[in-house]
């Protein structure tokens, strides 16, 4: 390229700098669909709607495991030990800090949803165990409690919580 | 041809590469400073065209098996599943099946390039041959592609193809049940063909490679077949033959864009729409377009093992072609005879493609033995005959007289592009 010696751009400098224009504008329209083909496709969105789960078999005290996107929920019809367990505590102190309330929907407190997978490395925690009354993962040793926080081991995070509403008292949307 | 590497490196990261790997300093003497000569027409650019090609299909194909099961209960619906549900599934899969046409498309034009302008000819053997062995490669790539989507074409294609090799004689049906890998075309064939698949584009770039390296040595023919003699004959390759074949593969990309946005399904066949039936062969099986003179040349000899041997042979004698035409003159322009011959063959090979669309009865199947028999006629007895006899016309002395004109005061030309040249 001509470097400019005088004040003005000639004509061949518009062409050059309009022609590198079009072209990086072509580059990047060509290559978006095959980066974006990569990208989750209908049948998999389409597999990923929402469900629905009826409640009114789960017994009290009772976790079940559903899968939805691929993932294990765990659904937990809590009773009154294990919520006031939760509630007791003084949720600051705790390493990952969040209030039992916060990880409930209001007015349904009995039930607790969360995505059973470990938050360290991703191992299925297992229910109804550990020194918490939650889940203990046999893989590093974390151990979450009856509303789903990680209380000890290397887990960093409480465990996630899907997207859920309740379309009816004992019937819940997840996702 | 190639000329010393003039490559200077000036940073000091391209110094310490290029004294351990000096593919800068290849890429520099290959395609920037290389000499071409100055009278390439467009009928050149069709190399570039198939380098471009290759690359989409390689790209296109390799995006596609991230989506495509190979097994006869789901190939069939994984495709359906590209076209349907993948974000652009439509597009790649389009790209890829009209990519394949697009390819043997220029692959032609270059060779019959090739054959008018006498680029076979010494010292141009070898890169002819790698040539052949191409198309060769590119021939088994794309029967093998087409039996992936498991369609009626897709299964009956294979199993005519595959029943060719029983014509062989002691051994042939094992071979057959070989390559099957059962009894008939089956699943284990379709693996098997979707892995070689998967291969030969790969074997095919690096016979290309041997082909680029090949023309390097002997240097790019020219359309008056004259040989290089000096650097007035040539220019660089960038920017000259650069953007010559940059412009050339955009008008390209533009007919390809038409057959893939707005007719993909034209040069396909309908019933490959039909998921692949053992039980029902379709009415007229038909290949692409691409191979319908082979397979017009298969059909037109009565005999099975004639007709394969005779499919065989018509690919195989273009490698021949180099020592069957005894002429002195290469380029078509100054052999009147032969270019008249030339377009002969050209319309003969258009019309065994055409002949090859059409069901094997009556009137098309004489026309076809016609057509085949001058088809070897002209490798066999044309090409040698015409060489001894033909009187050409006068040769220009070298390409840049033929371009400039005879003792017309000209700047010598030196291999790097002028700066603030006006015209060439």
């Amino acid at each position: 390229m001509t470097s400019l010696s005088s004040a003005e751009p000639t004509r061949r400098d518009f062409l050059y700098i309009a022609t590198g224009a079009a072209a990086a504008v072509a580059t990047a329209a060509s290559i978006w669909p095959l980066i974006d083909q990569m990208n989750p496709d209908a049948s998999t969105i389409a597999a990923g709607a929402p469900i629905e789960v009826d409640l009114s078999p789960i017994a009290e005290g009772q976790i079940i495991k559903v899968f939805w996107r691929g993932k294990p929920i765990f659904i937990s019809h809590r009773n009154s030990k294990e919520i006031e367990e939760a509630r007791s505590v003084d949720w600051h102190t705790l390493p990952d800090p969040q209030p039992d309330q916060a990880r409930v929907k209001p007015g349904h407190d009995q039930w607790l949803i969360v995505i059973g997978i470990c938050t360290h490395l991703g191992c299925i925690p297992l229910p109804h165990q550990g020194d918490y009354d939650g889940w203990f993962c046999p893989c590093h040793g974390s151990q979450y409690d009856s509303s789903g926080r990680i209380r000890r081991g290397p887990a960093p995070a409480n465990l996630a919580l899907p997207p859920y509403q309740f379309v009816a008292d004992n019937k819940v949307q997840i996702g | 041809m190639s000329g010393a590497s003039t490559y200077q490196p000036r940073s000091g990261f391209m110094k310490w590469l290029e004294a351990r790997l000096p593919i800068a300093g290849l890429v520099y003497s290959s395609f920037v400073v290389y000499p071409v000569p100055r009278n390439l027409n467009y009928w050149w650019t069709f190399g570039g065209i198939l380098s471009f090609m290759l690359i989409v299909q390689i790209v296109t194909g390799i995006i596609l098996a991230m989506h495509y099961t190979p097994h006869v209960d789901y190939a069939f619906n994984s495709v359906e599943h590209i076209m349907r549900d993948v974000n652009y599934g439509w597009l790649l899969r389009y790209l890829h099946s009209n990519g394949a046409s697009m390819f043997f498309l220029a692959g032609y034009i270059h060779l019959f390039r090739g054959f008018y302008y006498g680029s076979y000819k010494e010292p141009r053997e070898v890169l002819w041959i790698l040539g052949v062995i191409l198309l060769l490669l590119m021939i088994a790539t794309g029967f093998m592609g087409y039996v992936l989507p498991w369609g009626q074409m897709s299964f009956w294609a294979a199993t005519v193809i595959t029943n060719l090799f029983s014509a062989i004689p002691v051994f042939g049906e094992s071979i057959v049940t070989w390559l099957w890998g059962g009894y008939s075309v089956g699943n284990p064939t379709l693996n098997r063909f979707y892995s070689l698949h998967y291969l030969l584009p790969f074997v095919i770039v690096g016979v290309v490679g041997l082909h680029v390296w090949a023309l390097h040595v002997v240097g790019q023919n020219n359309p008056t077949g004259v040989e290089v003699k000096s650097d007035r004959d040539t220019v660089a390759f960038t920017p000259y033959a650069t953007i010559k074949d940059l412009f050339l593969i955009i008008c390209f990309c533009l007919l390809y864009a038409w057959f893939v946005f707005f007719v993909p399904n034209y040069l396909g066949h309908a019933d490959n729409y039909i998921p692949a039936n053992p039980g029902v062969t379709p009415p007229h099986i038909v290949p692409e377009w691409y191979y319908l003179p082979f397979y017009a040349i298969l059909r037109a000899i009565p005999s099975k093992l004639g007709g394969v041997v005779m499919l065989v042979s018509a690919i195989v004698i273009l490698a021949f072609a180099p020592w069957l035409d005894t002429s002195q003159v290469r380029s078509a322009r100054y052999r009147p005879l032969y270019k008249q011959f030339f377009w002969i063959f050209f319309l003969v090979c258009v019309g065994l493609g055409w002949l090859g669309s059409k069901p094997a009865e009556g009137g098309y199947v004489i026309a076809a033995r016609i057509l085949t028999a001058w088809y070897f006629i002209h490798f066999l007895i044309v090409l040698p005959i015409l060489g001894l006899v033909e009187t050409p016309k006068p040769l220009p002395n070298s390409i840049n007289e033929a371009v400039l004109g005879k003792g017309a005061g000209i700047t010598p030309q030196s291999a790097a592009p002028a700066h603030g040249d006006a015209k060439v």
